[in-house]
């Protein structure tokens, strides 16, 4: 590990190169607190339920903690650089997403998903390990757009054609393994956007025709928002996904924003999105119903049909109140369906309470902050839209599903990152740390060795 | 860019700053609310996640719980449901509780916060206390007696130590198991359709929430009100009382059962139960002393609770002369719950005092130490020692040579009042058999028991007779079983 330097710079001599710290050991401690705490609930879990620690303790901090040294080695070979708290908040989340998806499984002994999960981790961190090995610079990813925008569409039909489930074509089964392709072309439209804005944000940022205080974009350049419109509606309305068109659509409007600062973009944005939503939610009877239980979830209950899906995840979380009920120690399987994925954070909510509640907020809301920070110390545009764009999926998508759980706005199924059962998921999420590793080693590297600007 | 990456930063801190207030409202603010709404199944699932505590009778458990392995996880058992029924009440995980798994649900359920060792420890530790006991009053074998005595006639039993209020026994018939409620599958949903729906109300407490009319057996409150206000003087002495008797300011004219009535002392009168001699004392007494004694009995009082509470019996007061003198002969507007009426043989056999009757003799934690006793309670004189002391030779003679001779225990003294009443329009209702009395065993120093037996009886003939063939065999059995040793 390298010293953190401070030279004392002489009045007249050259400006000597400043060896920027690079923190690795800070993130070891990080690591090994996140793995620590882990298993601590883990055991917390098992002495609530049982009144001894699980048997499988040990060699569950020893795998955990054996994937996240494989991913500290691959960053610390890498790229030393990279912001030290990304990959302890990885593993922090993940570790806690285990210990809930196992403290749920004891409640269904039929239907275990924490070792199922727990592979989908390992596959996870794998491929956050090649990410970093193999991606030596973020900016080949610019080269390959129009790939990923392709792939992304193929990604985003392919579950078309596969029967429903739950409502919702959002996942293909193969072979007994389920996979929820949206989750990937996340990404890969992140790396189409970011290379398309970057290299058009100039035209995009022409201005247009001017109404009142609002510098409208030109008609030639509206095209590519449209079409991102036409694509979120055609995703919700042939998969019936409401959270996968806002995100894909939010995050273009934060994109198309950061990239070319007109704030007629949002409000165009905005207009469409809005204009999408309420005619979808007018006409769609699936997300209807949403909007319908997200303005009066006690309806079911006055109706004498009991407690719905909501109520159930707010009674959750009111039992939980300020410091929770202890982990294993709450009754969030009232829920019912969906209890380890959609609203696992009722889960956390109950047991862990408003106080951790709030600290997962701030985890996440940390993970974002380094992306953005990344995206600010970068110099390419490329670099800045890409990180700006992969911490603002994080963020919208943490929104969606836990402002639709807590009654904030109308409830869409999604997945908590890292903490909600669900493989795709979570690679998908190692794939975004791993890209962020990638752009914060990049963006702090740049300076190393020379002279701060 | 730079700016723009900011403003988008600011955007994100904005829906971070959205997510924790508005869990802060759910999980603080509102969180009360929430816990609270009936449709929250947790303080349910807390409530039956352990045994409940349980009901004492004799030093035995006659409840118990069982494990289901369910959500809602231990289900209320009961050892001898139908016989304890009116005491226990039920305890079911859909439809509530009753009696005293209702009253003493706190300790039964283990929320009660003297189950703790020190105040606020299991809000500090955030533990359940284990469920603790009650202990009842009740007199195993005299409870079994009356329920047997009953079989499967309509009617209740009520019996109290006279000296102390403990209630000894507490019946109804028809009875139910409670168990049956006990539940939540759909099998205790039809059970309780089936209990709401039976025309025989088997659910019903009817030795404390219903109220008959009393007929004959208040002619000890009329009596004692008559000795009291001095309206007669010596038992012996006739009575200037014509039979029949025609109802003052009316032209109805009142006739006995039994011949012979006519002017005979208060002795004769109340071995025989003549009705013109009483109603005419009612008359005599007035509405003020009469309903002062019937209160000082416990009529009128709206309070009474054992710990649950018990239907009022009444005894009008606002009722001109005529309606007085039927009053006084337990018609009219009189009306007494068998656990009333025990209580007025109770005065009696107790020098005058009634106790407050009490079902729970002290609750206990899961280890047996004392939670709450009963302690000593209230009593207030309903008749002067004296009138007491003539009451019960009057009530010893209806044994001996009366109309409640079924009664009668060799070895030990009895003294009764035979009963029975007619009701619904034009008398048309099915009568009730009454017999209250109390009883002394040979080595006994004090009455150990003053019961009250109530019978729903088709075949009755309209006669004391009736009390006394169909209510006092009960009346004595229970009595018999409380001083056997």
């Amino acid at each position: 590990m390298t010293k953190a330097g401070i030279t004392v710079v002489e009045a007249d001599a050259p400006a000597p190169a400043v060896r920027l710290p690079r923190r690795r050991g800070i993130e070891l401690a990080l690591i090994v607190l996140a793995v620590l705490l882990s298993v601590y609930g883990y055991c917390a879990v098992g002495l609530a339920k049982h009144g001894t620690v699980p048997p499988g303790a040990a060699g569950y901090g020893a795998g955990l903690g054996a994937l996240a040294l494989l991913a500290h080695l691959a960053v610390r070979v890498r790229a030393p650089y990279a912001d030290p708290l990304l990959l302890p908040i990885g593993v922090l989340l993940n570790g806690v997403g285990l210990v809930l998806i196992y403290r749920l499984d004891l409640e269904t002994p039929g239907d275990r998903a924490a070792p199922t999960q727990l592979v989908w981790s390992t596959l996870g961190v794998t491929l956050f390990t090649v990410v970093v090995l193999a991606l030596r610079d973020h900016r080949v990813l610019q080269r390959y757009a129009y790939v990923c925008v392709v792939g992304a569409l193929v990604l985003l039909l392919l579950p078309i054609f596969f029967p429903a489930v739950n409502g919702a074509r959002i996942w293909i089964r193969i072979a007994g393994f389920s996979i929820q392709p949206g989750e990937f072309a996340k990404v890969l439209l992140a790396i189409f956007f970011a290379a398309y804005l970057a290299a058009n944000r100039n035209a995009l940022a022409y201005a247009g025709r001017r109404v009142g205080w609002l510098q409208l974009p030109t008609g030639r350049v509206l095209g590519p928002i449209v079409a991102v419109w036409l694509l979120s509606v055609g995703v919700l309305v042939l998969e019936r996904d409401l959270g996968t068109s806002l995100l894909f659509f939010g995050l273009f409007v934060v994109l198309l924003y950061v990239a070319t600062g007109r704030t007629g973009w949002i409000a165009v944005g905005l207009l469409l999105a809005s204009l999408g939503a309420v005619a979808v939610g007018w006409l769609e009877p699936h997300v209807h119903s949403r909007v319908e239980d997200w303005l009066h979830p006690f309806a079911s209950i006055e109706a004498g049909q009991g407690p719905n899906q909501l109520a159930q995840s707010l009674f959750a979380f009111a039992a939980g109140g300020v410091l929770g009920t202890g982990l294993g120690l709450g009754h969030s399987t009232l829920i019912g369906f969906a209890a380890k994925s959609d609203f696992i954070l009722a889960t956390a909510g109950e047991e862990l309470g408003l106080a951790g509640l709030s600290a997962l907020f701030i985890l996440y809301g940390l993970l974002v902050e380094r992306g953005y920070r990344a995206g600010l110390a970068l110099r390419d545009p490329f670099g800045r839209l890409l990180a700006v764009g992969l911490a603002s999926i994080v963020a919208l998508q943490v929104f969606v599903i836990a402002g639709g759980v807590t009654g904030l706005i109308p409830l869409t199924g999604m997945a908590m990152p890292f903490l909600a059962q669900g493989g795709s998921s979570v690679v998908t999420n190692w794939a975004i740390v791993a890209l962020l590793i990638r752009i914060s080693d990049s963006a702090r590297g740049q300076y190393d060795r020379e002279v701060r600007p | 860019m730079t700016r723009y990456i900011r403003r988008a930063a600011v955007f994100c801190a904005l829906l971070l700053v959205a997510l924790l207030v508005n869990a802060t409202r759910i999980q603080v603010f509102q969180a009360q609310s929430y816990d609270d709404n009936p449709a929250n199944r947790r303080s349910s699932v807390a409530r039956w996640g352990q045994p409940r505590g349980n009901i004492l009778v004799g030093g035995g458990k006659v409840t118990g719980s069982r494990d289901t392995g369910e959500q809602l996880r231990y289900e209320r058992t009961y050892a001898d449901g139908p016989l304890y029924a009116p005491v226990t009440g039920f305890a079911s995980q859909v439809y509530g509780t009753a009696f005293l798994e209702h009253s003493e649900d706190g300790v039964l359920s283990g929320t009660d916060p003297m189950l703790t060792p020190f105040p606020l420890w299991n809000d500090l530790t955030r533990a359940q206390s284990r469920g603790g006991n009650v202990v009842t009053t009740l007199d195993k074998a005299a409870q079994q007696a009356a329920y047997t005595g009953l079989g499967s006639r309509k009617g209740a039993v009520a019996a109290v130590e006279p000296s102390t209020g403990r209630i000894l026994a507490l019946v109804s018939t028809p009875s139910y198991d409670p168990a049956v409620l006990s539940g939540n599958a759909s099998a205790t949903e039809r059970s309780w359709a089936r209990l709401n729906g039976d025309p025989d109300k088997p659910m019903l407490n009817r030795a404390i929430r219903q109220t008959y009319p009393p007929g004959s057996t208040f002619k000890v409150v009329t009596a004692a009100a008559a000795l009291d206000a001095g309206v007669i003087t010596d038992v012996d002495a006739p009575t200037d009382s014509p039979a029949p008797y025609t109802l003052p300011g009316t032209t109805t004219s009142l006739t006995n059962e039994s011949e012979g009535c006519e002017d005979v002392s208060l002795r004769t009168a109340f071995e025989w139960s003549c009705n013109t001699v009483f109603a005419k004392l009612g008359a005599d007494v007035g509405v003020t002393d009469m309903a002062a004694t019937a209160k000082g009995f416990g009529f009128n009082d709206t309070g009474l609770r054992i710990p649950f509470s018990v239907a009022p019996s009444t005894f009008d007061t606002s009722v001109d002369k005529a309606q007085l003198a039927l009053s006084s002969i337990g018609q009219y507007n009189t009306r007494a719950t068998p656990l009333q009426m025990a209580m007025v043989a109770g005065a009696v056999a107790n020098g005058g005092q009634v106790r407050t009757p009490y079902l729970v003799e002290r609750t206990t934690t899961d280890d047996g130490d004392t939670v709450s006793s009963a302690g000593s309670r209230p009593v207030r004189q309903a008749m002067h020692p004296a009138t007491a002391v003539r009451m019960k030779e009057l009530m010893e003679d209806v044994v001996t040579e009366g109309t409640g001779t079924n009664a009668a225990i060799p070895g030990a003294t009895v003294g009764g009042k035979t009963g029975t009443a007619q009701h619904g329009l034009g008398n048309s209702g099915t009568p009730y058999a009454w017999f209250v009395s109390w009883a002394q065993g040979e080595r006994d120093i004090e009455p150990k028991v003053a019961v009250a037996v109530v019978v729903e009886d088709a075949s009755a003939v309209r006669g004391d007779i009736t009390g006394g063939g169909v209510a006092a065999p009960i009346a004595r059995a229970v009595m018999q079983s409380v001083l056997a040793p």
